[in-house]
């Protein structure tokens, strides 16, 4: 064997210093490019019926007739046409996407500071739905309360709701070390199948001719426009945000929240501060989802329906682990999968590709940038034999490799 | 029917749909006992569902249904492995990213299949245990499929237990720097368990489409991935107890679905419920008892590169 001379091949070794935010940006770049490349080619393989588009790929990536090759070609480029004039060609699909982006940005929120901690909180979901429930129940009860009450008390009874059907988990964690990531989920399936129990039960509307939903909210209840579409949800978002960003830079609490999610081993030490922290962390996500619950019940739907939860606390793990608690990224990544959204129904509509497509792009988006995270800790080395391991070969083995 | 009859129908079908459930917890232990958290189960199990149905609907055969189905989860778990073991990604968010991606993509390449009706797998009743009283009506007169299932939880536990390969499993998860310093490779270790874990997901996904729904229907899982999580937890990492589990949970159930077909007036959205809330009381059971802690030392922790 040769001993001198460098080996080939690549190692992987972690980077000394972070890396600069050109190369962050670049590999969430490519990473969104894989994830769009990955769904371009799954499209395709659903562009012609059944498994069809399949071999359409294959004899075009294999160099057979050219026509087939750019048919599919064609058929790909057509369908991102589609996705993408959804959201940046007319205005209409953008103040969508911005709509959509609200209850997104508000459960994101929450998710966020939960994964900073390592607290797997997923059940934003249900959140939400204990939410909408929360803010319908005031509209329920009391139909005739006055403007100024009727909404900040239905926003207070859907935090309740929320932060406790948060709370759960986060005891069941603090006090039995249950594990969070299974009971959130849980949780995320009962509280949507208690909001069904509930508009096809004791809240559906009796002149709602049979269907699953509550009676219609007064115009108190609802929250109101502030530009064209856009209704008041903005300013809620607004508002956490600053709320947030002072507690997170200005308050003792915060600043222990920052510290502890830097070196969480450090901060468990601390023992009962971190188990409260915990909790209340927590709690502040459920309230956060459920004010997203609360809104969209209140503004887009005007009264309780199944369909109000449409998988955004799903979206917000996505944009939780894309923004990483940095508040402008949260709304830059909110605004982004909410315009995923907008763009996927565009695609239903034009090419009846079902709905669930928006999901799948979500997972590879997510997949593809925990991928491309690699970079941020590691890099490639080209492994050098600097100092080549001295093998002392026995003499057995030797006259076995010579003969 | 007399009322014993109707007690064996209601346990043999406890073992039917306890079934999936079994494989899907099986292969999560023997990930997870290699160092592999992998909470994209829920996303294997439906990938292998649909690529089953798939498999079936396209060649007649529910064995290549089978193999299709634990293909697919397998091929689910090596992208988990990839962005885990590879890359050394967050195996929590790559799970949770798994689950996300595969019930999209079931969801989306199943559209056209929608409702399609297949045969697939058959109880027959083995020839001899099949006429022991009681016993044989519950438990040899299943399908294939369960057979196969009582033959891998034993076959497991063996193998983690009794051999050197099941010692370097068990050790990449507990200790994988004694598993270097005794010369073994830890990466392809835990790919192997990976893998595994991915191929059994997608088996307990395939008895669904194959044998229990015999069509393709949208979340066809209905959480059940996550539900073997849990029972993860709740059968300390062995696969005997999975066993125990998987059918504990099952009987419960369909002994509830038993009792509102004979006219319990209860919601069927709160009926719908309760393995969710029996799922969070194994949960805590296990929590309660302590011995949760008896999870793999190094699981979820990746492995860093040496310098």
């Amino acid at each position: 064997m040769a001993a001198s001379g460098p080996t080939t091949g690549w190692r992987i070794a972690r980077r000394e210093a972070p890396p600069g935010a050109l190369l962050s940006w670049c590999a969430l770049a490519a990473a969104f490019a894989v994830a769009f490349a990955a769904s371009a080619l799954l499209l395709e393989v659903q562009g012609k019926p059944g498994l069809r588009g399949v071999t359409l790929l294959l004899q075009g990536g294999l160099g057979t007739p050219l026509s087939l090759f750019s048919e599919a070609r064609a058929d790909g480029a057509d369908l991102f046409t589609a996705l993408f004039r959804g959201f940046f060609w007319d205005n209409y699909a953008l103040a969508d996407s911005l709509l959509k982006s609200i209850p997104i940005f508000l459960c994101s929120q929450g998710v966020s500071i939960c994964f900073y901690l390592q607290v797997w909180n997923i059940g934003a979901e249900g959140q939400f739905a204990l939410g909408a429930v929360g803010g319908t129940a005031v509209v329920l009860a009391f139909p005739g309360l006055p403007a100024p009450l009727m909404l900040p008390l239905m926003f207070l009874a859907a935090s309740v709701a929320g932060a406790v059907w948060a709370g759960i988990p986060a005891l069941l964690r603090c006090a039995f070390r249950t594990n969070e990531i299974i009971s959130t989920l849980m949780l995320n399936y009962i509280g949507i199948l208690f909001l069904q129990y509930l508009v096809y039960g004791p809240w559906k509307d009796p002149a709602g001719m049979g269907f699953p939903m509550s009676m219609e909210f007064p115009v108190t209840a609802v929250v109101p426009n502030l530009v064209g579409r856009i209704h008041g949800g903005l300013l809620l978002c607004i508002a956490a945000a600053g709320l947030l960003a002072v507690f997170l830079r200005r308050t003792r609490w915060g600043f222990e929240l920052l510290a502890g999610g830097a070196n969480p081993d450090a901060a468990r030490y601390a023992g009962m501060r971190y188990q409260l922290m915990v909790m209340g962390v927590m709690c502040l996500c459920g309230a956060l989802a459920a004010w997203a619950g609360c809104l969209e019940t209140s503004a887009t739907l005007g009264r309780l329906r199944p369909n109000v939860t449409v998988g955004y606390g799903y979206t917000a793990i996505v944009v939780a682990w894309l923004a990483r608690l940095r508040i402008s990224r949260i709304a830059f990544f909110s605004l982004l999968l909410a315009a995923l959204r907008v763009g996927v129904e565009n695609l239903q509509l034009e090419l009846g590709v079902s709905a669930a497509f928006g999901d799948m792009i979500q997972g590879l988006i997510l997949l593809c940038v925990l991928a491309g995270q690699f970079f941020e800790t590691y890099r490639f080395r080209r492994a050098k034999a600097s100092v080549p391991p001295k093998r002392v070969a026995p003499e057995n083995a030797t006259k076995e490799g010579a003969s | 029917m007399s009322g014993e009859l109707i007690y064996l129908a209601v346990l043999a079908a406890a073992v039917q749909s306890g079934t999936p459930l079994l494989f899907a917890t099986l292969g999560e232990i023997v990930s997870e006992r290699a160092g592999v958290l992998n909470l994209g189960v829920e996303g294997m199990m439906i990938v292998g569902a649909f690529f089953a149905f798939l498999g079936l609907h396209l060649s007649g055969s529910p064995w290549l249904g089978l193999c299709c189905g634990a293909l697919a989860g397998a091929g689910m778990a090596a992208v988990h492995a990839v962005s885990c073991i590879f890359l050394r990604g967050n195996q929590v968010v790559s799970g949770l990213a798994l689950t996300i991606l595969g019930l999209g993509l079931a969801d989306y390449l199943g559209a056209p299949y929608l409702g399609i009706k297949t045969a697939g797998f058959e109880p027959f009743a083995v020839p001899v245990l099949g006429d022991i009283p009681a016993l044989g009506a519950v438990l040899f007169r299943q399908d294939a499929l369960v057979y196969l299932s009582y033959l891998l939880a034993p076959l497991l536990w063996a193998l983690l237990r009794y051999t050197r390969w099941g010692l370097a499993l068990r050790a990449a998860g507990e200790s994988p720097a004694a598993v270097k310093a005794a010369g073994m490779n830890v990466v392809a270790i835990r790919w192997a368990g990976a893998l595994t874990g991915g191929l059994l997901a997608g088996m307990g996904g395939a008895y669904l489409s194959l044998a229990y729904t015999h069509m393709w229907t949208n979340n066809i899982t209905a959480g059940r991935g996550w539900i073997a999580v849990a029972l993860v937890i709740f059968a300390f990492w062995r696969p005997m107890r999975a066993v125990l589990g998987a059918y504990l949970f099952s009987g419960i159930i369909v002994l509830q679905m038993n009792l509102q077909a004979r006219g319990a007036a209860i919601p069927s959205s709160l009926m719908l419920m309760l393995p969710y809330i029996l799922t969070l009381a194994a949960l805590l059971f296990s929590a309660v008892r302590g011995k949760d802690r008896a999870a793999p030392a190094a699981l979820g922790v990746n492995q860093e590169p040496e310098a």
